[in-house]
């Protein structure tokens, strides 16, 4: 990878071209199997048709109007897990009574995974709006406190004895030395979390919802739609890809300091 | 005896969180079905060993997940290898994996459903699926880590390429690749999951999980999930232990 960069930029582009040379291909296989009819419509449609399948999501705004349903879910699930997430790991990251109290419980619940909750609140919260969010929220939940103890665990010895000679408080040993040096591991857990609660989401409304980007899904399955599952899929990769690369934007700019 | 406390203090949240579900279930003021007494669960979870249909469902899923694994494990130790060996590879098909991989893996579900229904092929496919991709990318990036040195010293010795891979370059790439089998077993797990969930046909500890609550039996849902954890938790001991146990030489 490095070694691009010492390459004339003609090399770089002949690069870039070569790289789109296997999808191309593919798409022109594609293209030409289902022109011929090697498969049915309901299993490989044409790509002309997952295309308009798209704009016809677009034009109709059920694109806009279920994305916002599942952006709504994801954003308000991943906050309430990441801050819970936060407290949680920070309260055992600095006390270890309050470890030894909530670490063998957290342990224990979190073997479980995100997914594997969903029958079972299903049958205490019902499939409503609640479920959605909780269960986004356990999964961001844990990388986040994971990440948050082991970040202000993870604190150089060397900043403490900094900080008892300026005879810092409590307060500013928590403000000042733990919350500065511990953001890079949180922030490697929000990400962590940010991955998981979109992975939760399109699992909880493929199997309880009525709206949302995971039910098109569901929906284009009943209605045997492939090219509208597979416009759906694109969304779904789309959309995944822009909230990792807005947290990694975000990050970025929190720690600019970091290269000083 | 400190260890002794720390340990106590640790039951403290799990003896609150039973008093609670024990009370909810005892004073009526919840459907008994959805906060069953903590006896019923036992009951539950005794009967069904009994009559084995728990065992059966448990190793039916570990069965199930062990082929996905196996399946997605080598296609992913196999493209890996490719990617990390072979530039052409590379610049070919990097860039359509990375496209597909952006994809949250549980949206190929209904996908896979048309193609191959919802019986064991798409189970199948899918735990493969799941596993496939953290597999591949750790052993690609395993096959960057031979340090320059060594691989100067082959070149020095005039080995051959083969003997340069199987020297120098897989020992290497070994611990990385371990840790993308690890991580590939734990998805392994959750895809297993995730497939008897979506497609209940056929017998599997998900499925167990999903039938509890549509008969609205939160004994059996909780009995499930419970095991659910417990072969997550011993699937990544497991895993641990063989990376361990096919790395000592490290330490030497």
């Amino acid at each position: 990878m490095s070694a691009t960069a010492f390459q004339p930029w003609s090399s770089r582009v002949v690069l870039a071209l070569d790289g789109l040379v296997a999808p191309l291909a593919l798409l022109v296989l594609w293209w030409f199997a289902s022109a011929h009819g090697w498969m049915p419509q309901q299993v490989l449609p044409a790509p002309d048709a997952v295309t308009s399948a798209l704009a016809d999501l677009w034009n109709s705004g059920d694109l806009t109007t279920n994305a916002w349903v599942s952006l709504r879910r994801v954003v308000l699930g991943f906050a309430a897990g990441a801050l819970a997430g936060i407290l949680l790991g920070a309260a055992m990251g600095l006390s270890r009574r309050a470890e030894e109290v909530v670490r063998p419980l957290f342990t224990a619940a979190a073997q479980v995974p995100a997914i594997g909750w969903i029958p079972l609140l299903m049958l205490v919260v019902g499939i409503g709006e609640p479920l959605k969010i909780i269960v986004i929220a356990v999964a961001a939940c844990v990388p986040v406190t994971l990440n948050t103890l082991a970040g202000a665990r993870a604190v150089s010895p060397g900043f403490y004895e900094v900080a008892a000679v300026f005879r810092y408080s409590r307060s500013q040993i928590l403000r000042r030395v733990i919350l500065p040096a511990s953001v890079p591991q949180v922030f490697t857990g929000l990400r962590y979390g940010l991955t998981n609660a979109w992975l939760a989401l399109v699992a909880v409304e493929l199997l309880a919802s009525s709206e949302g980007l995971g039910y098109l899904l569901v929906w284009g399955r009943q209605m045997f739609q492939m090219d509208l599952v597979l416009a759906t899929m694109s969304v779904i990769g789309a959309v995944g890809f822009a909230l990792d690369a807005g947290l990694a934007f975000v990050e970025r700019r929190l720690q600019h300091w970091k290269i000083l | 005896m400190n260890w002794v406390r720390a340990s106590l203090r640790g039951l403290i949240l799990p003896a609150i969180t039973l008093g609670i579900w024990e009370a909810l279930s005892r004073a009526g003021l919840e459907d008994p079905h959805v906060f069953p007494p903590l006896e019923w669960i036992a009951w539950t979870a005794w009967n069904d060993t009994l009559h084995a249909s728990l065992i059966g469902n448990l190793l039916s899923s570990v069965g199930r997940c062990a082929a996905g694994f196996a399946i997605g494990g080598t296609a992913g130790l196999l493209l890996g290898a490719a990617f990390g060996l072979s530039r052409t590879m590379r610049v070919l098909f990097h860039s359509l994996f990375n496209t597909l991989k952006q994809i949250a893996v549980f949206a190929w579900i209904p996908l896979l459903a048309m193609w191959f229904g919802i019986g064991e092929a798409s189970k199948l496919a899918f735990i493969a699926l799941a596993t496939f991709a953290p597999v591949l990318v750790n052993t690609e990036e395993g096959f960057y880590r031979a340090p320059a040195g060594l691989l100067e010293v082959g070149a020095v010795l005039t080995l051959r390429r083969f003997q340069v891979i199987r020297r120098i370059i897989l020992p290497a790439a070994l611990p990385s690749i371990m840790t993308g089998l690890q991580l590939g077993l734990i998805h392994a797990w959750l895809g297993t999951i995730g497939a008897e969930f979506f497609m209940t046909a056929g017998p599997g500890i998900g499925t167990f999980v999903a039938e509890g609550r549509d008969r609205f039996q939160m004994s059996q849902t909780l009995v499930g999930v419970v095991l659910l954890g417990l072969v997550g938790f011993l699937l990544q001991r497991g895993a641990q232990a063989l990376e361990r146990h096919a790395l000592h030489w490290r330490q030497a």
